[in-house]
């Protein structure tokens, strides 16, 4: 009997949510090979490369200026790598999964990731046929730029405003891993204006298939990246303090 | 560390719990349902270019996926053992020191 009225609840819930959250079509992941129109890939490389230049010197500097960093940035893309493989269901009954560039850019700054961001995104595309050579332009800008360049922007103004540095890693590694699935939408909605109400309408359309599948993976994505920081506070300060992590006394709680 | 496992724990559960809530739905991946949005905006649109080498099965693809992860992964625990042996050895010399000068 018992077990029954365990069972009916947890219908009754299941029906409550399944109607909350109707299961929608989603893509929340790169953009496929060849799914961008010749221009906008071009388009897409060329904003990138400058990019990757500045984020190349950046990294040699900081290698240059702090030896000891090899092993953080290695760090880095060790997690990126980890992050970006994982396909994670969400409530909206598809996979997606999260970036992994919100440490990185913590600890190296947002150009730095977007080399390391760029390896892994060529890594898949080449091995594993997810996102493309021709769309990689396009995906690192919304992964490896724009992404850290939130996630940077979001670092430095939760401090600013006296968040804790767990606060403040946790929203700028969420709120970066959400931004690249809007830049994504973004880029497809350039691409793919609709008919009918052109590119808003198309926005509107791939960033609301999106957002709700990337949402939990965007929080689970700040979690994890809290537990690694947590781990390097408590063994690694010194490096942290090397990289200039922390700013006027914001480490700790 | 609690609190750390504690946080994993949240993460296991945040992935785990779609998959009650919605018990009928397939889970999938991007590709295909990406490949209908765009078609139903644009039809005459086809992709002009398709991916170089394609892991030529799902299990090939879910070999590689994993490898990728456990590359990662496995750099990790290195690093973190690694930090973890030197903050000790740092801290038993500390120790040792002070012990000396009192």
């Amino acid at each position: 009997m018992k077990n029954l009225k365990k069972y009916l609840n947890w219908k009754l819930v299941y029906f409550l949510l399944a109607i909350m959250i109707v299961p929608k079509p989603a893509f929340a992941m790169h953009i496929m090979e060849g799914f961008l129109p010749v221009e906008w890939a071009i388009f897409w490389w060329a904003v990138s490369i400058p990019f990757l230049v500045i984020g190349f010197r950046s990294i040699r500097k900081t290698i240059i200026e702090n030896p000891e960093a090899k092993m953080m940035l290695g760090l880095s893309g060790a997690f990126a790598f980890v992050l970006s493989a994982l396909k994670i269901p969400s409530v909206t009954g598809s996979c997606s999964h999260p970036t992994g560039v919100g440490l990185g850019t913590v600890l190296f700054g947002p150009m730095a990731m977007s080399v390391v961001g760029f390896i892994v995104l060529l890594f898949q595309a080449l091995l594993l046929a997810h996102g493309g050579l021709t769309t990689l332009g396009a995906n690192t800008v919304s992964m490896a730029i724009v992404g850290p360049l939130i996630a940077y922007g979001v670092y430095k103004g939760s401090t600013k405003m006296g968040l804790s540095f767990s606060w403040a890693v946790f929203l700028a590694a969420a709120l970066g891993d959400l931004g690249t699935y809007v830049v994504t939408s973004i880029q497809l909605a350039l691409a793919f204006p609709s008919d009918v109400g052109g590119f808003f309408a198309s926005f509107t359309k791939f960033s609301g298939i999106f957002a709700i599948t990337q949402i939990p993976l965007a929080i689970s994505e700040g979690i994890l990246t809290v537990v690694i920081m947590n781990f390097l506070q408590k063994y690694n300060l010194a490096e942290l303090k090397a990289l200039k992590v922390f700013k006027k006394g914001a480490e700790q709680q | 560390m609690k609190k750390n496992l504690l946080l994993i724990a949240l993460v296991i559960i945040l992935a785990v719990l779609p998959l009650f809530f919605q018990k009928g739905a397939e889970f999938g991946g991007s590709d295909d349902q990406a490949e209908a949005e765009i078609t139903k905006i644009d039809s005459s649109y086809h992709p002009w270019f398709s991916n170089i080498w394609e892991p030529p099965s799902g299990e090939i693809e879910s070999l590689l996926f994993s490898l990728q992860a456990a590359i990662g992964a496995g750099f990790i625990g290195y690093f973190i053992g690694l930090s973890r042996g030197k903050s000790k050895k740092d801290d038993n010399k500390e120790g040792k020191g002070k012990h000396v000068t009192y």
